[in-house]
């Protein structure tokens, strides 16, 4: 209260002092009224600012104000939905001023690369996705606020633990062993894309409460800029600023909301579990030995382990202007708990934005300052499939006292045996006894210059230092009462550290000129950057080999690694009768990661767009408001080779102490050359790109349609080589083309708008197909592929594949014969080879199974404002999305009761009845196809409120409110398409306060 | 005037700036594990510490032990190991063991059903020309040295090579040839048969033979004696990799003589050869070492000694935290090594501790018949290795996971049964010399004469037998039933194999592995075996 106090006191003291300056002048008054241009109007609430101060007041219920000026004083009148517009006025006149409303976005100003163009003027593939779209509820993370809202950007959060981070696909992955994640580049700082150790999503550093717009890039045209990091698109973070000549304004935005877990796997209960037990006697291992080790509790072990999680999180935001300094200011504390016990997201945040100008706005400053301190606490997230495997009949404590009480399974059925190392661990165990925390700092600090040539107004100098710093510690470690660590030693202790720094610096210069004399536009911008990215870490774990031995070494490593960027760019921009549109951009970029031979790479691209609507014929058709073609053509570059950063030298490499061999009584450390490709280069994407963006009746249907194709070649891919080649059987090195066909389109309707009822609709459809088209250098027909996506159950297996004519990750599987009954024949398959023998045994017999990618993403969202209340809704369809189901595959009968233990089925047993391991059968891949409904809420707007200074809005919402899939798993949302029991998205119900005074 | 100096001063700073800048791009990794090629000579101990990794290609995964960093990929870490792909293609496909799991194609090998796509295989043969590129370099670097150790080192690199082309031959009879020649790079390695692989890797065992160390001079190092072994194994198996008719029982003889006489003597503990303290045995001529704090994998004694542990067996006893449930074996195989006529399997005695042979380390599991390959009680446990000391006492370094028992490659024993089968096969060999030598051998087994044999007792088959009672789980059982020709075939069956309970013959072409799909894809010079 103090504190509230003297900040207004403060603002009246500014006011009283401008007061008095102005008195010595011979100020008078203006008054008049405030309209709307169109139907004449008058509009209550506007806002007159005398400009360069903070004098300023609001026009009345009738739209008229009255203001005390100085001679030849701009006045600025603006209010929300309108353009805002600039009078020179003399002291003791009427100004009556009719305001044009906002109606269209398309001078709206959207940031580039290195730079900013209207969006009118855009030739690229640009999205632009401003803070009144972004998706509501409990969001602590950027991408959230993103997720469905962009055609052609698929965003999927990788689990429901606190803070998780998500992948953000544009356009289809256009890599392979190579980073799929698009640029990310906050207020001009493109960050590194590494993953942080305890951070689990390196994106939340930026509180999303402080975004102001996301602009995604999609085409090369408008990546190529950012030439050898934009191979998957760019998306821009820009904050929110100060405005200069504004008044101070608080605002704080907050929550509480309640997650729960939306549902659990089915699993036999323990009446069920005993039954099943008794009838299976006989077979699948099953003795009386084994009857007599079930138990009499029935224990849920899922609703032992989730929890309903209370959450809350504040910001508090300062804006203004301090004389002609504009700034923003905002803390924001988050307090996350996730469904699983013990585990939570502690984050404070806090940024500081300032830009001022200074010689007679020739000198631009744009300062950002943004720090994040978090506090992870990771649990044991592997309690989600030991709850869904954990024998129902047993009870969570048994009151041993070897395993600080929790029911473990033991080699001899006595509480206090040997532990049973096959056998699952106790879930609770997992939960109380795990301690696995992270503090991460993360500080992105930069200072953009931006300088006007006074002898050269139409010149701009722009100077960018940036620094992105992070330091990350954590902790995993598990008591020596913890079953699972029985099986290395006793207890867990591991530590682990990690910083990073990534230091840029950008110096452009631009050049606009108007050419009226041949109606021309030009703009032309050249540059040089210069990136520094840094890593180091250290992992030391260790245990206690039993009570009475003490601490040894388990195991330890380090790391220090770094690579540099060095690019010069430029762009031309020409625009002629503002009806057509040229920009041609080229980018050479240099990477440390490849030898000089091969290190520089040049990215060009051309854009041609022409604005139908301006030409003579489209002109006075009224009821078209905005058409405009575009053309692009780019080439863009990939180097981050998510393989060390020195891959074209002959290294050799040090072993870690569990790795020396012994010669006599003395253990050597071993020496090992590196496997290396000394011509390693650039991956180049080409992408083209046909776009047309519209907009009928005064913009209350628009939208864009863009139609792709983008075509990697020299993908740099982890392959095998022949043996013998080189210093190992893999090789990251360029080989293998990929391609991405797809088009996107984004509608936007306005079926009602007046005063009193906004109605606003918006849809997005994306369709994407990827193909491999080349992955090896022989090119043989009969080269199978290379499996990934390794599955829980054995060891080793893989189930999906790389090969060539099928998508990405595409799933390999055999084909399951099924009965007249519809039931599946256990281990018969199809035999596809025509070889015979043991079928299931031979990767011939193997084929391609549908992909984890959608062909189809839509987003749909709705918002209707109706006086004060508001409502909204957004959701989510995929179509086309498989999932390998994991968590079904690992049921069948034989895994029941093994080595002496027993495991929970999954209702899902019922669909197969297999008694043996079928992993590899396509059965378990199924058909993810979804509708998620991923927000509803409803709001109430107030003002005026005890004060004629306070304004808000409280909101409820409900997020991932519901889910209609075919998809027998948990849920169908599952990145990289294998679904092994991950920690579940919470469905949370949310109250949100929103006060601004 | 103010402008072109304020443009001038601009220019060059930008220029300055730039330049330094781009120079920014030629970096020398910062990691202090990592050395750049051209300068490890500057190491202390580089020569003898890049030699360690030679003999580490065949212990561990890569250079962080059981976690990541790999030497090969395309396989999870353990599996990569060479001494557990080796283990497993050797005895899996065997009468002496199965596998319980579901990895894989792991049950393939068993059942005589695998394929090129085989991703065990093609781990094994990929580790085997790993080794040998690894062993290349070796050489290049250390050749022309005039100082006496690295003469030595560069010896037993070019053993280490031949061992690895060894194992080329005997499971694929053709593979990639690269040579010290082949400098690392993106091209397509030739290939070579059978005859000429036996031929270089004979030439380059006689060419060794004098710059290797004497016979024990150093525990771990390959020496003399590893390098006769080697040799006589190749001589002792020259039909099988040359065709009939080309016999070397002579020169198996000549090389056995030398090991034989080159100090080693059996150790009156059978159980010595498989323990923690393995590395003491005086009857070991060649091993790869393994130890639980400094060199660690789930390969090689790792995996042995826990895949063979489940069900009821004690994990502890054997000096380990857990069993894995996996490998046991047959009772055709148990036949052989108990007379199971004279001592049959008796709840009473899980262990055959009746038994007066004490080699045998069994365990009674739940069935003795193999119903279910996929179930570990099904069929009889094996405890021969173990993470305890010979007199069961724990390791020097104990680890729960990770045993200090090295895995044997030569012993003496071994010798005697070459040189007795050398013996009996060549026409006019020794047949008095072969009888001693395998009485030598089942005298230790026995303690005393009590198990002798006499000479009419003894026939090449009785050698099969008796190789599989002293070496079993040793890795040698698919060599040896080859040489017998029972491996393929009908001539003799056990249980699964053929993928059918009671056993049924498989194809010939089975007696050598297939090219693994993947290398005949990416290098055309490589074709495949002949039936698959």
């Amino acid at each position: 209260m103090v504190k509230h106090l003297s900040t207004k006191t403060l603002l009246l003291l500014a006011i009283l002092f401008w007061g008095s300056m102005s008195a010595f002048a011979q100020t008078g008054q203006v008054t008049g009224t405030v309209t709307d241009a169109g139907d004449g109007t008058t509009l209550p609430g506007a806002s007159v600012v005398v400009k360069g101060t903070v004098t300023g007041t609001v026009t009345d219920i009738n739209g008229k104000y009255s203001i005390s000026v100085s001679p030849n004083a701009t006045l600025v009148f603006s209010f929300v939905g309108y353009e805002s517009q600039e009078v020179l006025v003399q002291p003791n006149t009427v100004v009556n001023v009719p305001l044009q409303m906002q109606s269209t976005a398309l001078s709206e100003l959207v940031v580039i690369g290195y730079g900013v163009q209207k969006k009118g003027d855009a030739t690229g593939s640009v999205s632009v996705i401003g803070s009144k779209d972004f998706n509501q509820g409990a969001i602590t993370t950027p991408q959230q606020l993103l997720a469905g809202k962009s055609a052609g950007v698929v965003i999927t959060s990788s689990s429901g633990a606190p803070g998780s981070g998500s992948t953000i696909r544009i356009r289809g992955g256009s890599s392979m062993s190579a980073s799929n994640d698009p640029l990310i580049v906050v207020d001009g700082v493109p960050l590194d894309n590494v993953g942080i150790s305890g951070m689990s999503n390196p994106l939340s550093v930026v509180n999303p409460n402080d975004i102001e717009t996301f602009t995604v890039l999609k085409d090369a045209s408008a990546t190529a800029i950012y030439g050898s990091r934009a191979s998957n698109g760019v998306i821009m973070i820009t904050t929110k600023k100060g405005k200069a000549g504004s008044k101070l304004k608080l605002s704080y935005n907050g929550y509480l909301s309640m997650g729960v877990a939306p549902k659990f796997v089915d699993v036999l209960s323990g009446d069920e579990f005993r039954q099943l037990a008794s009838d299976k006697f006989g077979t699948n291992n099953i003795d009386s030995a084994g009857l007599a080790r079930l138990g009499t509790a029935n224990t849920d072990w899922q609703s032992e382990i989730y929890r309903s999680a209370i959450s809350q999180d504040h910001n508090i935001s300062a804006t203004g202007s301090y004389k002609t300094m504009p700034y923003r200011f905002s803390y924001g504390y988050t307090n996350e708990q996730g469904i699983l016990e013990n585990t939570d997201m502690k984050r404070n945040s806090l940024t500081l934005n300032l830009n001022p100008t200074f010689l007679n706005d020739d000198l631009k400053v744009n300062i950002n300052a943004k720090g994040s301190f978090s506090k992870n606490n990771f649990g044991n997230d592997g309690a989600v499939g030991s709850a869904v495997r954990f024998d129902p009949t047993q009870p969570v404590m048994n009151g041993n006292s070897r395993y600080a009480g929790y029911y473990t399974w033991t080699m001899d059925g006595t509480p206090n045996g040997e532990y049973n190392q096959m056998a699952t661990s106790n879930p609770v165990a997992q939960i109380d006894l795990t301690d696995n925390q992270s503090k991460v700092n993360r500080y992105i600090a930069n200072g953009q210059f931006d300088y006007r040539l006074p002898f050269l107004p139409d010149l701009h100098a722009n100077l960018n230092l940036a620094i992105d710093q992070y330091s990350s510690s954590g902790h995993n470690n598990a008591d020596t009462t913890a079953m699972w660590t029985r099986r290395a030693g006793f207890g867990q202790l591991i530590d682990y550290n990690q910083e990073g720094y990534t230091k840029t610096l950008d110096f452009t210069l631009n050049y606009k000129k108007d050419l009226d004399a041949i109606k021309s536009k030009i703009e032309v911008m050249g540059g040089y950057s210069w990136q520094h990215f840094y890593r180091k870490g250290d992992n030391y774990q260790r245990s206690i080999v039993n009570e009475s031995h003490p601490l040894i070494v388990a195991d330890s490593s380090n790391y220090a690694t770094e690579n540099f960027l060095v690019s010069f760019f430029g762009r031309i921009n020409y625009s002629l009768m503002d009806r057509y549109l040229v920009t041609f951009t080229l980018r050479d970029d240099g990477s440390s990661r490849f030898s000089e031979d091969n290190r520089w790479g040049l990215f060009p691209s051309v854009a041609l767009a022409w604005k139908l609507k301006n030409e003579s014929f489209f002109k006075d058709v009224d009821a078209l408001y905005d058409l405009k073609l575009r053309l692009g053509w780019g080439q863009t570059g990939q180097q981050n080779i998510n393989n060390g950063d020195y891959p074209y030298m002959g290294t050799y490499r040090i072993s870690q102490p569990s790795a020396y061999y012994q010669f006599g009584g003395t253990w050597y450390p071993t020496l090992r050359p590196n496997a290396y490709d000394p011509n390693i280069k650039w991956e180049t994407t080409t992408t083209q790109n046909i776009g047309i963006d519209f907009s009928f009746l005064e913009d209350r249907v628009s939208g864009s349609f863009d139609l792709y194709n983008r075509v990697t070649d020299d993908l740099i891919n982890f392959i095998p080589i022949p043996n013998g080649s080189n210093f190992s059987n893999y090789l990251t090195t360029n080989v293998g083309s990929l391609e991405n066909n797809g088009y996107e389109i984004a509608l936007n309707f306005k079926p009602i708008s007046n005063k009193e009822v906004v109605w606003d609709f918006g849809f997005n459809l994306s369709y994407n197909q990827n193909e491999i088209t080349k992955l090896t250098r022989t090119d043989d027909p009969n080269y199978m592929g290379v499996a990934t996506g390794g599955i829980s159950g054995g060891t080793g297996n893989n189930i999906q594949i790389q090969s060539v004519g099928y998508p990405t990750n595409s799933f390999f599987v055999l084909q399951q014969v099924y009965g007249s009954n519809g039931m599946p024949l256990e281990g018969l398959y199809v035999d596809l080879s025509g070889q015979g023998g043991n079928v299931a045994g031979n990767l011939a017999n193997f084929y391609h199974y549908k992909k984890p990618a959608a062909d189809y993403m839509m987003g749909i969202n709705t918002r209707l404002d109706y006086r004060n209340w508001d409502f909204a809704l957004s959701g989510r369809v995929s179509i086309g999305n498989y999932v390998y189901n994991n968590v079904a595959s690992q049921t069948f009968y034989g895994n029941l009761y093994n080595n002496s233990f027993w495991q929970n089925m999954t209702s899902q047993i019922e669909n197969t009845e297999f008694n043996n391991a079928q992993y590899f059968s396509d059965l378990y891949v199924e058909n993810a196809s979804f509708f998620k409904m991923d927000y509803m809420s409803a709001g109430y707007s107030f003002d005026k409120l005890i004060t004629e200074k306070l304004s808000g809005r409280v909101s409820f919402t409900v997020q991932n409110a519901f889910t209609i899939t075919k998809y027998k798993g948990l849920d169908p949302e599952v990145d990289g398409g294998i679904d092994n029991n991950f920690y579940p998205r919470a469905r949370i119900f949310l109250l949100g306060l929103n006060v601004d005074f | 005037m103010k402008r072109i100096k304020f443009i001038s001063l601009f220019v060059i700073f930008t220029l300055v700036i730039v330049t330094s800048c781009v120079k920014d791009l030629d970096v020398k990794p910062i990691d202090s594990n990592v050395i750049v090629s051209e300068n490890l000579m500057d190491r202390e101990g580089a020569m003898i510490q890049a030699l360690a990794k030679l003999y580490a290609s065949f212990a561990v995964p890569g250079q962080d032990g059981v976690g990541g960093s790999g030497d090969i990929s395309g396989i999870d870490n353990g599996f990569g190991v060479y001494t557990r792909a080796l283990w497993m293609l050797q005895e899996l496909t065997t009468d002496e063991a199965l596998c319980a799991w579901n990895d894989q194609t792991i049950k393939d090998f068993h059942w005589h059903t695998w394929s090129p796509t085989d991703v065990f295989n093609a781990a094994m043969y990929s580790r085997i020309i790993y080794t040998v590129s690894i062993c290349n370099e070796y050489v290049r670097n250390s050749a022309g040295s005039s100082d006496p150790d690295v003469i030595k080192y560069n010896a037993e690199a070019r053993f280490l090579r031949a061992l690895a082309y060894y194992h080329a031959i005997d499971m694929y009879g053709r593979s990639a040839f690269i040579t010290e020649a082949d400098l690392p790079g993106a091209f397509f390695p030739k290939e070579t048969d059978r005859v000429s692989l036996f031929n270089y890797v004979e030439g380059e065992l006689k060419a060794i033979e004098n710059s290797l160390g004497e016979p024990r001079f150093e525990y771990g190092r390959a020496d003399k004696a590893a390098a006769w072994m080697l040799l006589a194994r190749l001589y002792l198996n020259a039909e099988v990799y040359l065709g009939a008719g080309n016999s070397k029982y002579a020169e198996c003889i000549e090389y056995s003589t030398k090991v034989i006489n080159a100090g080693y003597t059996l150790e009156p503990d059978y159980r010595m050869n498989f323990g923690a303290d393995n590395h003491l045995s005086q009857e070991m001529i060649f091993a790869i070492n393994y130890d639980g704090e400094f060199t660690r994998s789930y390969g090689g004694t790792t995996y042995i000694i826990h895949a063979a542990t489940g069900d009821n067996m004690s994990a502890a006893a054997l000096g380990i935290g857990s069993g894995w449930g996996g490998n046991r074996t047959t009772k055709e195989f148990v036949n052989i090594l108990v007379d199971t006529l004279a001592y049959p399997p008796l709840a009473t005695d899980t262990t055959f501790a009746r038994v007066p042979d004490k080699r045998v380390y069994l365990w009674l599991l739940k069935s003795w018949e193999i119903n279910n390959v996929g179930t570990f009680s099904d069929g009889i446990g094996v405890r021969k290795f173990t993470n305890m000391n010979h007199d069961g006492t724990p390791a020097v370094h104990p680890h729960n996971d990770f045993p200090c028992t090295d895995y044997p490659i030569f012993r003496l024993a071994d010798t005697y049964l070459m040189r007795a089968e050398a013996n009996l096969r060549l026409v006019g060999g020794d047949a008095g010399q072969a009888l001693s030598d395998v009485n030598m051998v089942r005298g230790r087994a026995y303690g005393d004469a009590s198990g002798n044999i006499t000479a009419g007792q003894l026939s090449l088959d009785y050698i099969l037998d008796e190789r599989g009672r002293e070496l079993y789980w040793e890795g040698v059982r698919r060599t040896d039933l080859i040489r017998y020709d029972k491996f393929t075939g009908g001539a003799y069956l056990w249980s699964w194999k053929g993928n059918v309970k009671e056993g049924k013959a498989t194809e010939s072409y089975r007696n050598l592995f297939p090219i693994p799909a993947s290398e005949v894809g990416a290098n055309p010079n490589i074709h495949q075996n002949d039936g698959y």
